[in-house]
């Protein structure tokens, strides 16, 4: 390997950007198989929006992955257990969200969320204290923790709310569409994907502007290195267990809110898609997270419209596509 | 003279592998003390060792009057013990910047304490900005070691630190080493370059299979070219 002297210039750092295109691309690759523009703006607002929500909910996820190393397979049960635990603040004020006012359902909902987030954020605390801390660097026994901590969750839910599907439907000022000449973008979709925008754009941020975000990113590519300048990664790790399931809180209530109703075993299916998107970013990886999650959703969105009967292995086969081109995911962070 | 670090009957094992096989050695204050020996002769496990990164199975570590063997790596940081590992180990996503920011724990970076870094290594002011991915491997040396000083430090750990760099980027990191050792600075220092261990050297400590199997001064051990070969397999000024 050539190496440069102290002092010569240094080459200039390449921005990949080649993910980037990657999602840009693909919608323009399918607007000629799709044929009507219309569908096809239809599509991709649907893709954008599905893809903020899985962003909002495997962001956590990938920092876990990538800053200790961790196999969370329960990742889930924050998903359900937030959307559960918003259902207590929407039911008692139905008549609040069925009203034609933005700001009584606004009212409502912003409070929902934010009680989801509490509670699901302090079940991580929960879950890396009794389940993850006593299996650091075990990956078979996080695999087995976390799936029993997921299975008792859902069973747990069920014991308090029953077996039945629990209906949630959307505040009234969020049902419709916006139309723009031909096309109809749902308005639920539309604040679906400015949430997950400014949820990317606060992350970003801290990651990139804060000491924090520094300590974070410098964790997911060399924690030992980390503590030994002084820092207590475990303290950081923690906070970022608990960041990313009061995030996966949030996405269940918004992904409760897409399909207007909970039931226990609603993460099974997005958990899939989750860490499809985690693995395909690169591990640690928020950029890439959140490239990884537009991408699976719009494998998902034009390949159901297109070829339905593949619908079920789209996204595999986009995942094995991203790895056979990357192997370490779209953007590498970490060795492993 | 005072030692600083005192290691008395240190196993440390690794998996099933036993590799410090019962460690006695002190470090004195205010000296450079160099630790050779064939490669896994156990030295980076040594540093590691006290740095807390592996955990001693047995014996004591002292670090002035605290006993630090059982200690988390953080806590021995915050003690006042810098650690440059033999990977150089620069965060590649970070910039030179950002590295140096996380190093100064305690606060905002000192502008004097960064003008004499500057003074050794000035590729680091010039590339300031640069993502340390980007860097060469003497720079990456650079920062790594910047990123050791770059607040007062009780004790540096340094592992190879001239292990394959171009001969004048050694040179710099000698002065600059000698330098730090000028300001009073304890050092226990793994070389495998023989210019740069008399250079730096004030005592020596020599390993062989997971013991101290020589303890005395570096100029000595210098002038004794039968006793290099007996301890080390061959002469230093042969493996420069």
């Amino acid at each position: 390997m050539t190496e440069l002297a102290a002092n010569d210039p240094l080459p200039k750092p390449k921005r990949d950007i080649a993910p980037v295109l990657l999602p840009v691309a693909l919608a323009l690759l399918v607007i000629p198989l799709i044929g009507s523009t219309s569908s096809w703006l239809t599509l991709t607002a649907a893709s954008l929006a599905m893809g903020m929500m899985i962003f909002i909910m495997a962001s956590g996820l990938t920092l876990v992955f990538g800053l200790m190393d961790v196999l969370n397979f329960g990742h889930g049960a924050f998903i359900a257990v937030g959307a559960y635990v918003a259902t207590l603040v929407l039911a008692p004020f139905a008549a609040s969200i069925q009203a034609d006012s933005l700001w009584m359902n606004l009212a409502v909902l912003a409070p929902a969320a934010l009680l989801s987030m509490a509670v699901s954020g302090a079940l991580g605390l929960v879950v890396e204290r009794v389940l993850i801390l006593p299996v650091y660097g075990q990956h078979l026994k996080q695999i087995l923790m976390t799936t029993g901590g997921l299975i008792v969750a859902e069973q747990t839910l069920y014991a308090l709310w029953g077996p039945q599907i629990i209906p949630m439907p959307l505040p009234a000022s969020l049902r419709g569409s916006f139309i723009l000449g031909d096309v109809a973008i749902a308005k639920y979709r539309v604040l679906a994907m400015l949430i997950g925008l400014a949820i990317f754009i606060a992350i970003q941020l801290v990651l990139n502007r804060s000491k924090l975000g520094l300590l974070i990113r410098a964790g997911v590519e060399n924690r030992e290195m980390v503590e030994a300048l002084g820092y207590r990664i475990r303290r950081l790790f923690l906070g970022v267990f608990m960041t990313g399931s009061a995030l996966a809180g949030l996405g269940g209530v918004m992904w409760a809110l897409y399909r207007e109703q909970v039931h226990a075993s609603m993460s099974d299916d997005l958990t899939v898609l989750i860490f499809i998107v985690v693995i395909i970013g690169g591990l640690g990886s928020i950029g890439g997270c959140f490239i990884g999650a537009i991408l699976v959703a719009m494998v998902a969105n034009y390949g159901g419209f297109l070829v339905p009967k593949l619908a079920l292995v789209s996204n595999i086969l986009l995942m094995v596509a991203i790895l056979m081109w990357r192997p370490r995911g779209l953007y590498a962070v970490t060795s492993r | 003279m005072t030692d600083l670090l005192e290691l008395s009957g240190v196993h440390t094992h690794i998996g099933r592998y036993h590799i410090l096989q019962g460690i006695d050695l002190t470090v004195p204050q205010g000296q450079v003390t160099m630790l050779l020996g064939r490669n896994g002769a156990g030295k980076t496990t040594t540093l590691r060792t006290i740095m807390g990164l592996w955990q001693a199975s047995s014996g004591e570590i002292s670090l002035g009057s605290e006993r630090i063997e059982s200690r988390a790596t953080p806590d021995i940081a915050r003690l006042g013990v810098g650690y440059v590992p033999e990977s150089m180990a620069v965060f590649s996503d970070l910039t030179v910047k950002e590295n140096l920011v996380l190093a100064a724990r305690d606060g905002p970076l000192d502008d004097s304490q960064l003008d004499w870094i500057f003074g050794f290594f000035p590729a680091l002011r010039r590339f300031w900005l640069s993502r340390a991915g980007s860097l060469s491997g003497g720079q990456k040396q650079m920062l790594s070691i910047a990123r050791a000083i770059i607040e007062p430090r009780k004790l540096l750990l340094i592992d190879e630190p001239t292990k394959g760099l171009a001969p004048a980027i050694v040179t710099a990191l000698i002065e600059c080493l000698k330098e730090i050792k000028r300001k009073g600075a304890t050092i226990l220092l793994v070389e495998q370059n023989f210019f740069a261990a008399r250079e730096l050297g004030d005592s020596v400590l020599v390993m062989d299979n997971g013991t101290i199997v020589h303890r005395g001064e570096m100029a000595a051990l210098a002038a004794d070219v039968p006793l290099q070969e007996r301890l080390l397999g061959l002469s230093l000024e042969t493996h420069q």
